[in-house]
């Protein structure tokens, strides 16, 4: 247990910044959640409730940073202290951009459904929403935790999302090759694909930043990589 | 083209580091005040043309390791020192060593600024005079304006010398008595928390000076402000009951301390 500040209003400080984050990050998992199952149920009404949602984590990053700055300035934060507050700008400012992209599905799927999607298209994008979902979800977990070992764990396991990614891409351009009228919505998918996998980078950023926040240096090594969208149709 | 990458160039800053000389080397330093022990067995060195920040709660020892390197400590009754310190591999408690000159060659700067009641000149003219620095008056004018020069006062009182030096605001008299260390050409300084009695403003001032006496002096220097110490060191030492707990790059100390005592006295935290 970490000994208290000898002032305690700067306890108080520091907690408001993690009881804001956690707060984001329920928001930007609710919303990530929302919105796929918006998209796979072509559910128009869920889809606008999250993209009017995105107000709440904007206005949150802007509070949090807002407090940071004030506490950096009052306090001059040290060693532990200063890294929770720029990690808590770090960090905010990830969930901010996952509501973003959680959001920005959200308005696929009200273009998508007037074209009229087969189902059977954003299966796969529902594997794929599940890992990364389940990656932020761990993340928050770990930010609660301050495992090191856990964060490490969830930076390297972002390959695997890299890999299905690959594997939908190819999927969704047999699709467009296989007839034509499939890609309007299949170009949809591919960036609500996209989305979903840049959600996972966001939360192994996360990972990352909290590895650093609890031992002050960063996770050694390259993360895992398994993204080769960028040289399908080069082979 | 010599192209240098950031982690070369952090290498070679490092090894920069590790290979400037070391001024004061204090080995198993110990001070007793009669039967209370006050360091127990510290080995710091002090490196040349670096400031060394000592930090630490009232009552560490960080101050009566201070005094330890220009014997100040002998003046204290009952005070036992053990242990060996050197300044340039000379042991300044050996009995050969001439105090007075040890004192010249190792400056102090107090935490309340305590001018001579005489002239600015004078009290900057003291030190250079006793120990027969100047051959004659003009050798010694010359040595006041440098020195005041250096302690940044000299226009601010360039045309007042001959007015008390009580006369001047804190922060005036605390570069006074700076200006007054530094006149005898001392190869360290140390400051016992020199900034404490001083507004932000001189504060600053002081610390601005602090930075630009290190190319020149090698500066150890006593503080309460965190802050300060992160400010205008390059190596702080922290100290915890006597014993000194870490020493470190401050840029290491102040982000990522290895010692958990450190961590928590940095931070404001209950240790």
């Amino acid at each position: 247990m970490t000994p208290t500040h000898i002032v305690s209003i700067y306890d108080e400080e520091l907690k408001y910044l993690t009881r804001r984050i956690s707060e984001m990050g329920g928001t930007a998992e609710q919303m990530v959640g929302d919105s796929v199952r918006a998209l796979v149920n072509t559910d128009t009404a869920l889809a606008q409730k999250v993209i009017s949602e995105d107000v709440i984590l904007d206005n949150a990053e802007r509070q949090i940073n807002e407090k940071a700055i004030i506490t950096i300035a009052k306090r001059q934060p040290m060693a532990a202290d200063l890294r929770e507050i720029m990690g808590a700008i770090r960090i905010a400012a990830e969930l901010e951009r996952v509501g973003d992209l959680g959001k920005n599905n959200a308005k696929r799927v009200i273009a998508i459904q007037s074209l009229g999607m087969p189902r059977a298209l954003a299966r796969g994008l529902e594997h794929l929403a599940e890992l990364a979902l389940t990656q932020l979800k761990e993340v928050l977990d770990v930010y609660a935790t301050r495992d090191t070992d856990k964060a490490k764990e969830i930076r390297e396991r972002d390959d695997e999302i890299d890999a299905i990614f690959t594997s939908l891409f190819r999927e969704l351009l047999t699709y467009m090759m296989e007839d034509p009228r499939n890609i309007t919505p299949c170009t949809h998918l591919l960036f609500c694909a996209k989305n979903i996998e840049r959600i996972g980078d966001h939360a192994t950023n996360i990972a990352e930043t909290i590895y650093y926040m609890a031992t002050g240096t960063p996770p050694e090594g390259e993360r895992p990589k398994d993204d080769h969208t960028t040289s399908v149709g080069a082979e | 083209m010599n192209i240098m990458t950031e982690a070369a160039a952090e290498a070679a800053l490092e090894k920069k580091m590790n290979t400037v000389p070391l001024k004061m080397v204090g080995k198993d330093v110990s001070v007793y005040y009669g039967e209370k022990r006050a360091l127990f067995d510290v080995n710091l060195d002090v490196r040349e043309n670096t400031v060394t920040a000592l930090i630490g709660p009232s009552g560490c020892g960080k101050s009566t390791f201070l005094r330890t390197l220009n014997r100040m400590n002998d003046t204290i009754g009952g005070c036992r020192i053990t242990g060996t310190i050197t300044l340039d591999g000379e042991d300044i408690y050996d009995p050969s060593i001439d105090v007075v000159e040890l004192r010249a060659r190792v400056g102090m700067v107090f935490q309340k600024p305590n001018p001579f009641p005489k002239s600015i000149y004078e009290n900057v003219a003291y030190g250079p005079r006793i120990h027969g620095l100047a051959r004659n008056k003009a050798d010694l004018d010359v040595l006041v304006e440098q020195s005041l020069q250096r302690a940044g006062l000299w226009n601010e009182v360039k045309d007042r010398l001959h007015e008390s030096g009580t006369g001047l605001s804190g922060g005036q008299q605390q570069r006074l008595c700076i200006a007054r260390a530094v006149a005898v050409s001392p190869e360290v300084i140390l400051m016992d928390e020199p900034c404490s009695a001083l507004d932000p403003i001189a504060t600053a001032k002081v610390e601005e000076l602090i930075y630009e006496l290190r190319s020149n002096f090698t500066i150890v220097i006593v503080t309460h402000s965190m802050q300060q110490a992160a400010r205008v060191s390059q190596r702080t030492a922290m100290f915890h009951l006597g014993n000194l707990v870490e020493e470190n790059d401050t840029d290491k100390m102040f982000t990522n301390p290895d010692d958990q005592r450190t961590q928590d006295y940095i931070m404001g935290r209950f240790g």
